[in-house]
């Protein structure tokens, strides 16, 4: 993009997956997104373990932020799916914190972040889909069916009713998976190209310098308005999956 | 201190929540439910309802297409279905909104 054609604009690059562990991690395709998972996962455990370590009444930092994150999330589940709920928190917890843990970690400098594939956030939708399907069956056997065909409708609509609800419940996972991936992409890419612009703007010299000040002071709030969406997305994704969960146990 | 304990405890109670608002450490969990509602990513939100439920029925609809051989059939019937549905989880999407609305005052105080 520039000139000189010293630099030049990459904003996907980032996303790109390249295997990491040398010759090992080749040969089984281990990419940093499964490093990131694992190191997600392992700082989820660490917190949660270290946290509670002692137990105290009086929570320290760490006891704070687990109890925190523990308590937030079970009230959720309650509140969204009902007393059954309870059975399912398990689930949600490891889906929130693990979605959490992805956009938060992303966001530290030489990170990956995993939840920007749509391979990963689609995998995780099409398991709470299923789970939502075959608790739904677990408990009205079925009757679940009925799901699809609201009671009150004319027979003659039925066909054209029962299809636009199939639809309609197959959309779930697709917004679901593409929500949290679309803005957690979006967002990291849009980093990149004011970064760039930043750049790119300083190569010109003494006045690029001073007209670099401006994309570089874009992203400073722009960092924090990505912390806001990693928040409010994996919140989203824990909430949704709560909403199916409910419907699946409730019909409607 | 023990004598009256269900005395000091209402007070105690407002008294912290006062302090919790005053220092601002209440507000993360109302302002991520109030972010979750207001505009911009509710909007973007709905859209994204929209477009996956067309992008679903299309799918379905070339499926059948190219399993019965009927190219345009199954996916101009199932687009026109998919626009319903996306309108439906739009409308079901308000809907939960408003009971999320009328439910939240209570469970504030």
């Amino acid at each position: 993009m520039a000139d000189g054609g010293s630099f030049t604009m990459h904003p996907l690059e980032q996303f790109e997956l390249h295997p990491v562990g040398g010759a090992l991690g080749r040969s089984v395709n281990f990419t940093q997104a499964n490093l990131f998972m694992v190191v997600g996962g392992l700082l989820i455990l660490a917190l949660l373990v270290y946290g509670t370590r002692t137990r105290a009444t009086v929570p320290g930092r760490f006891q704070s932020l687990a109890e925190l994150l523990y308590e937030f999330t079970h009230s959720l589940t309650i509140d969204q799916i009902g007393p059954e709920g309870k059975k399912f928190f398990p689930f949600v917890f490891t889906l929130f914190v693990f979605v959490l843990m992805g956009n938060l970690l992303g966001l530290i400098p030489f990170t990956f972040t995993y939840t920007s594939h749509i391979a990963i956030t689609g995998a995780l939708a099409l398991m709470v889909i299923i789970m939502a399907t075959v608790v739904g069956i677990v408990y009205h056997g079925f009757g679940w069916f009925s799901y699809f065909a609201p009671e009150g409708a004319p027979a003659l609509l039925m066909p054209l009713i029962v299809m636009i609800e199939i639809i309609s419940y197959l959309s779930r996972p697709v917004s679901l998976s593409m929500r949290l991936f679309a803005n957690m992409m979006a967002g990291h890419m849009i980093l990149v190209v004011f970064a760039s612009f930043a750049v790119i703007l300083g190569s010109l010299g003494a006045v690029g310098l001073l007209g670099a000040i401006i994309p570089f002071a874009v992203n400073i709030p722009l960092v924090g308005f990505e912390l806001l969406v990693a928040l409010l997305q994996a919140y989203v994704f824990a909430i949704l999956t709560c909403i199916y969960l409910h419907d699946a146990v409730h019909l409607h | 201190m023990s004598g009256n304990s269900s005395e000091p405890d209402p007070s105690f109670e407002e008294r912290l929540r006062a302090a919790r608002q005053r220092q601002g450490l209440d507000k993360p969990i109302v302002a991520q439910a109030a972010g979750d509602k207001s505009g911009l990513g509710f909007g973007l939100r709905a859209g994204m309802e929209l477009v996956a439920a067309e992008l679903v029925a299309g799918v379905i609809g070339w499926g059948l297409d190219r399993f019965l051989h009927t190219l345009p059939l199954f996916l101009v019937i199932f687009v026109l279905l998919g626009g319903a549905a996306g309108v439906l989880n739009v409308m079901r999407q308000f809907k939960r909104a408003d009971a999320d609305r009328l439910q939240t005052p209570p469970r504030a105080d």
